[in-house]
């Protein structure tokens, strides 16, 4: 039998397809800092360099959008349909509503940060939870946690956020809790098996022979141990949630009071033909913030994985 | 090709790895050679390159391996031959069996077209005569039900079957050279005699060279030729083996002959300890050898009273698929204050389970566990936790045992903690005198686990054991993963413990030679009973 | 056969497995309507413009929604039973015959994605494979993490321009030429014409994550003993690659596959609407815009019961390639 904690993690994370049973010996406290760890990491490897250079981009851009465009993003200032470059004023152009494209692309990042972050702490919040008590517990409330994690995974996720999103109303608030309760079983299936493999390791029965009790098991010598992989999967599911945002905006059910990423590329469809670029701009502001968050996450990853690190 | 011509001439083997943290030079200018029909030994501890000169044979080794000198199969050099035509050597003129096999077979082939694989290969065999080939071998190689077996797949076998399979497909093309990578070490010790004659057999029979890399010199005592003991990637010494049994000219060679309790008679703990090895390096890291032997001291004589711990009628059970297993099926015994109780038994008998009912990390589904009269059996979880420095474990892994995210004076310092002990200085004292007890370096404390060796995390880990000066200890195969070396200067360290701290042991192993030297008293255990 | 009945005792286990699942998702689907804001009372009597209170209770009764919540669920259940997911108010159709009418399309369309998807990732994987860290893996690498990270509508919309808009190879949407009256191969043709776009465009993010699973399962397989042993044995290159290593690294792919089934249903609605691919997908939207909200729920119970289907599929798959699952 495959392992099931090994698929989810390789599913998650496909470039990393293998822990030894022992904890990850790679990432170890040891005589470096762990910042120290982090930035030799992060010089080795170009790609990380970019995708941390890049997030680091977006997320200054969001932070001071304000300071940026202190506007409504969509208040009409500019002629429509300019192209890029076609008006200084506007180096971004204008949709058919004459609002402004980099104005918008500015507020947009904001949206979609906030949506990813809060999103993913919210299913990490829940994952945790509900993995950690079922792994480390077992048993019958263990079962009842897994039909629970079984039945919001196989709920096509998408369809369910559409439906809670419909249910509720298209405000910021409402998407980021249905995103979060609609992606919140991966993490608990990967914690789940997490907890209980490390469970059965010899260093946690030598911790319960020693009389520990169930908090400081889980807290002191479980949960560090099985955050690596919990921390590479966060990353991934920001990605995810970035893209979830995105695609319910392009529908129409984002925010409506606010500019998104999404939003721009449904209003700039039905100028497909003529102005393309109100659709390729904002796509490739996602592309390029969903991909810096894929390198990151590739990055850790292999610094997980000593055994594939050489190759790359 | 002469008469005078060796069927193995191994000449300067150089095996080096090149990685990120620099080069590893693993065998150094290795010579020796083999004749038809011979079985070479050859013997060492982990890293000490022997693996990696077995591979190179085959130019089976790492992508990143550098391979120099030269391998003259019959006269032939295999390091020059291209890689196709290394190809066709392999599996028909030089074949390998290796060290684990279930993960050495396919997961998802069935063993008849494993073995079907390489007649069909070489001999160009239709599937229908590679299938009854295969049969033949089969049964050649002692597997009862060949007809039956032959469309089983790995997982359905036991161990040694699936040992034998290996052993089938490395002879099923009549190799001349056969080299076995520690073709025991993965099984039970019934069966590794069994593997070992089967092997010897089958030599015979195809007038094979054979040759047998083993960490264990107890093995080769009666079935090698010739010996060769390898360390850190240098030859120390080669020899007839009734010669170099008899009279070892290296002081390394007599540490592993003493260190291995399966080559002659060893004593128990109380008359004389094993030796130690001494490595020392001097400037230019050239290593010397010296042996050590520790002084017993004189024994107390322990006061004979009532038993310490009173094992009654102990039940666990596993629920599986198929129903309710009885791992620990109705178990009695006692243990005296100061005794050392020996448990043996192959792997899968319970005794492993048995140490954790004890321990009460498993729930008992009956009987009672009296310690000091208490019955520890029942008693909740509350009220275990006094108990529970009274009891201690000491666990096989030593790489799994301790938590990698706590330095080690961490790891000890908790213990003390959770059992009360308020005073941070006076934590800090007892964690310091407890390392440097168990012979631990003094800047120990500080450190991560990743930072030691397999033999001082084993002492790290019984230092956390006696932390809280318990006096029984549950020893659960301590030594098993540990090399000869380092499991003689273990086995040392627990029986001085013993002495300076009156404990009581129970000593779980599958090895009937390092329980008799350690235990007073033996119980042997089969399939979640003792054996009366 | 053993190996028959070993995946008979599979298939019997994965059924009994779901039974749980599928009443959740009945329960589900129930506290999802139970939530509702507004009726579809309201939505027509907004829509006719002519709300009097008699005619919204009339309405009400018709659709059973002025019951207690209870019997409501009974109802619910009852109907279910009878493959009954409620009339669209909208439509004026059964939500079961609504359904069934767009079902075809986005099986067709889910169908021939996932295809495409596990045909090229596998492909690319194992090239990926082997040639680690040479150029076409450092430049297949870079592509599948492009997909990877890539809107699926947005790589739709963007192949409009390009192959539709630009070039004029093929269609903009719809999936099939209105009214063309051709038969046979034309037909067939015009079809498969529709079809390219959104399907290549839905496989794309699809095709990065197979052949990055597949080439990290290939690595990940040459690592282990047997392949030593194959080695050993003296089989060439292609001959272990194939009969052993992407032999078992397949195993985590069609998991991963299963796994991806309502990724794939949840995908095929942006990429309907992006198509204009009269599928379930765009039923969901039109009914999100309508409020027409018994047929979305229908169609979330529907997809989930796909995804419980699909699962039992890669379940026996997953039995057929590993011998080492057995009933328990």
């Amino acid at each position: 039998m495959p392992d099931p904690a090994r698929l989810l993690r390789a599913l998650i994370h496909p470039l990393r397809p293998r822990r030894e049973a022992s904890p990850t010996t790679d990432f170890l406290p040891g005589s470096e800092s762990q910042g120290h760890v982090l930035w030799r990491l992060l010089s080795h490897s170009p790609q990380a360099l970019f995708g941390v250079a890049v997030l680091a981009l977006v997320a200054g851009t969001a932070l001071t959008a304000g300071w940026w465009y202190p506007d409504d993003p969509l208040a009409m200032v500019a002629p429509p349909l300019l192209w890029p470059g076609e008006d200084p004023a506007f180096p971004l152009g204008s949709d058919s509503l004459g609002r402004d494209v980099a104005a918008g692309l500015v507020h947009g990042a904001k949206v979609s940060l906030t949506v990813g972050l809060v999103a993913a702490i919210l299913s990490l919040g829940i994952g945790l939870t509900v993995g950690g008590l079922g792994g480390f517990f077992g048993g019958a409330l263990d079962d009842a946690l897994v039909r629970v994690t079984e039945l919001f995974q196989t709920v096509p996720s998408f369809l369910f956020v559409i439906v809670l999103v419909a249910i509720g109303k298209p405000s910021v608030t409402v998407i980021v809790t249905a995103i979060g309760l609609a992606s919140w079983p991966v993490i608990a299936r990967l914690v789940r098996a997490e907890f209980r493999s490390l469970r059965e390791t010899e260093f946690v029965l030598a911790a319960r022979s020693l009389g520990y009790g169930p908090a400081r098991l889980i807290l002191r010598e479980i949960l560090p141990n099985a955050l690596p992989p919990v921390i590479v999967t966060t990353s991934v599911l920001v990605a995810t949630a970035i893209l979830i945002e995105s695609a319910l905006s392009f529908l129409g059910m984002g925010d409506p009071n606010m500019v998104s990423w999404g939003s721009m590329i449904g209003d700039g469809r039905d100028q497909l033909r003529t102005a393309w670029f109100l659709t390729a701009l904002p796509g490739g502001a996602i592309l390029l913030t969903v991909l810096a968050l894929n390198l990151v996450g590739d990055a850790l990853n292999d610094r997980f994985n000593p055994r594939l690190r050489g190759l790359r | 090709m002469t008469a005078a011509q060796p069927l193995l001439a191994v000449e300067n083997l150089n095996v080096r790895f090149t990685g990120p943290r620099g080069t590893h030079h693993a065998v150094k200018d290795l010579s020796f050679h083999l004749e038809r029909g011979q079985t070479l030994a050859v013997v060492g501890e982990s890293g000490s390159g022997k693996s990696t000169a077995a591979l190179a044979l085959l130019r089976l080794t790492a992508p990143g391996a550098a391979v120099g000198g030269r391998i003259l199969f019959e006269g032939e050099d295999l390091l020059g031959l291209p890689l196709d035509a290394m190809r066709r050597r392999r599996g028909r003129d030089v074949s390998m069996i290796f060290q684990e096999p279930m993960t050495s077979l396919n997961p998802v082939h069935s063993v008849g077209a494993q073995i079907g694989e390489v007649l069909r290969l070489h001999e160009r065999l239709s599937s229908a005569a590679a299938r009854s080939r295969t049969l033949d071998l089969l049964d050649r190689v002692r597997i009862p039900e060949p007809g039956r077996r032959i469309d089983s797949y790995p997982h359905q076998l036991s161990g040694g079957q699936r040992q034998r399979v290996m052993i089938a497909m490395a002879v099923a093309c009549r190799p001349r050279l056969l080299v076995a990578d520690e073709p025991t070490t993965a099984l039970d010790v019934a069966t590794q005699e069994q593997i070992l004659d089967l092997l010897d057999g089958l030599r015979r029979d195809l007038s094979m060279g054979l040759l047998l890399v083993t960490h264990d010199l107890g093995v080769v005592k009666d079935r090698a030729d010739r010996v060769l003991v390898l360390h850190d990637g240098v030859k120390l010494e080669e020899g007839g083996t009734a010669a170099l049994f008899e009279r070892p000219h290296h002081p390394y060679t007599r540490c592993l002959l003493a260190a291995s309790l399966h080559a002659g008679d060893t004593p128990h703990c109380t008359e004389r300890r094993l030796p130690e090895i001494r490595i020392a390096r001097d400037a230019a890291g050239t290593p010397s050898f010296a042996l050590e032997v520790p002084p017993v001291r004189p024994r107390r004589a322990p006061p004979r009273t009532g038993p310490l711990l009173s094992v009654r009628d102990l039940r666990a059970e596993y629920r599986t698929a198929e129903g309710v297993f009885n791992a620990v099926d109705g178990v009695s015994f006692d243990i005296a204050p100061g005794e050392t109780v020996g448990l043996v038994g192959p792997s899968g008998c319970g005794k492993s389970t048995l140490a954790k009912t004890v321990m009460r990390l498993v729930p008992a589904s009956g009987g009672r566990i009296l310690l000091d009269g208490t019955d520890l059996a029942r008693l909740p979880d509350r009220a275990l936790k006094p108990w529970r420095r009274r009891f201690q474990m000491v666990f096989q892994d030593p790489y799994g045992s301790l938590n990698p995210r706590h330095t080690v004076h961490d790891s000890l310092d908790a213990a003390l903690v959770v059992h009360g002990v308020r005073e941070r200085l006076d934590r800090a004292a007892r964690v310091k005198a407890m390392l440097d007890r168990v012979g631990l370096p003094a800047d120990s404390a500080r450190r991560y686990p990743n930072e030691f060796s397999g033999g001082q995390r084993q002492r790290i880990g019984i230092a956390r054991a006696l932390l809280l000066k318990p006096s029984l200890v549950v020893c659960d195969e301590p030594v098993s993963a540990l090399d000869v070396s380092v499991q003689a200067q273990i086995l040392n360290l627990l029986a001085e413990l013993k002495e300076e701290f009156n404990l009581a042991y129970l000593f779980i192993s599958h090895d009937l030679a390092v329980v008799r030297h350690i235990a007073d008293r033996v119980l042997e255990m089969k399939a979640g009973r003792l054996l009366a | 056969m053993p190996h028959l009945a070993r995946l008979g005792g599979v298939l019997r286990r994965t059924a009994w497995q779901a039974v749980p699942t599928v009443i959740g998702i009945v329960v589900l689907n129930f506290c999802l309507l139970q939530l509702l804001p507004g009726d579809a009372a309201d939505v027509i009597a907004a829509e006719s413009g002519s709300a009097t209170v008699e005619g919204m209770a009339a309405l009400r009764a018709h659709f059973g929604l002025d019951l207690p919540a209870l019997n409501q669920l009974l109802g619910y259940l009852n109907a279910l039973a009878h493959l009954d997911l409620g009339v669209s108010p909208r439509h004026n159709l059964p939500v079961t015959s609504l359904i069934a009418s767009r079902l075809g399309a986005t099986l067709l369309l889910m169908g021939t994605a996932l295809g495409l998807a596990l045909l090229a990732g596998i492909l690319f994987g194992a090239v990926m494979a082997v040639t680690v860290g040479r150029w076409p893996d450092r430049i297949l690498s870079v592509a599948a993490l492009l997909f990877y990270s890539t809107p699926s509508f947005w790589l739709g919309l963007m192949a409009i321009v390009l192959f539709a808009v630009k070039l004029g190879w093929l269609p903009t949407g719809g999936n099939a030429t209105i009214d063309s009256g051709l038969a046979g191969w034309a037909w067939a043709a015009d079809r498969a014409r529709h079809l390219a776009l959104p399907a290549l465009a839905m496989a794309g993010f699809f095709v990065a994550i197979f052949s990055r699973l597949t080439r990290a399962a290939m690595l990940e397989v040459r690592g282990q003993d047997f392949v030593r042993t194959a080695e050993a044995k003296g089989l060439g290159p292609f001959a272990v690659t194939v009969r052993h290593v992407l032999r078992n690294a397949l195993i985590p792919v069609t998991t991963v596959a299963g796994m991806q089934v309502g990724t794939l249903l949840g995908g095929s609605v942006v990429i309907e609407v992006v198509f204009s691919w009269p599928g379930l997908g765009r039923l969901a939207l039109e009914s999100v815009l309508s409020r027409d909200y018994h047929v979305l729920l229908g169609i979330l119970f529907l997809s989930s019961l796909l995804v419980i289907a699909a699962n039992l599929l890669v379940d026996l798959l997953h039995a057929w390639l590993d011998p080492r699952i057995q009933v328990r």
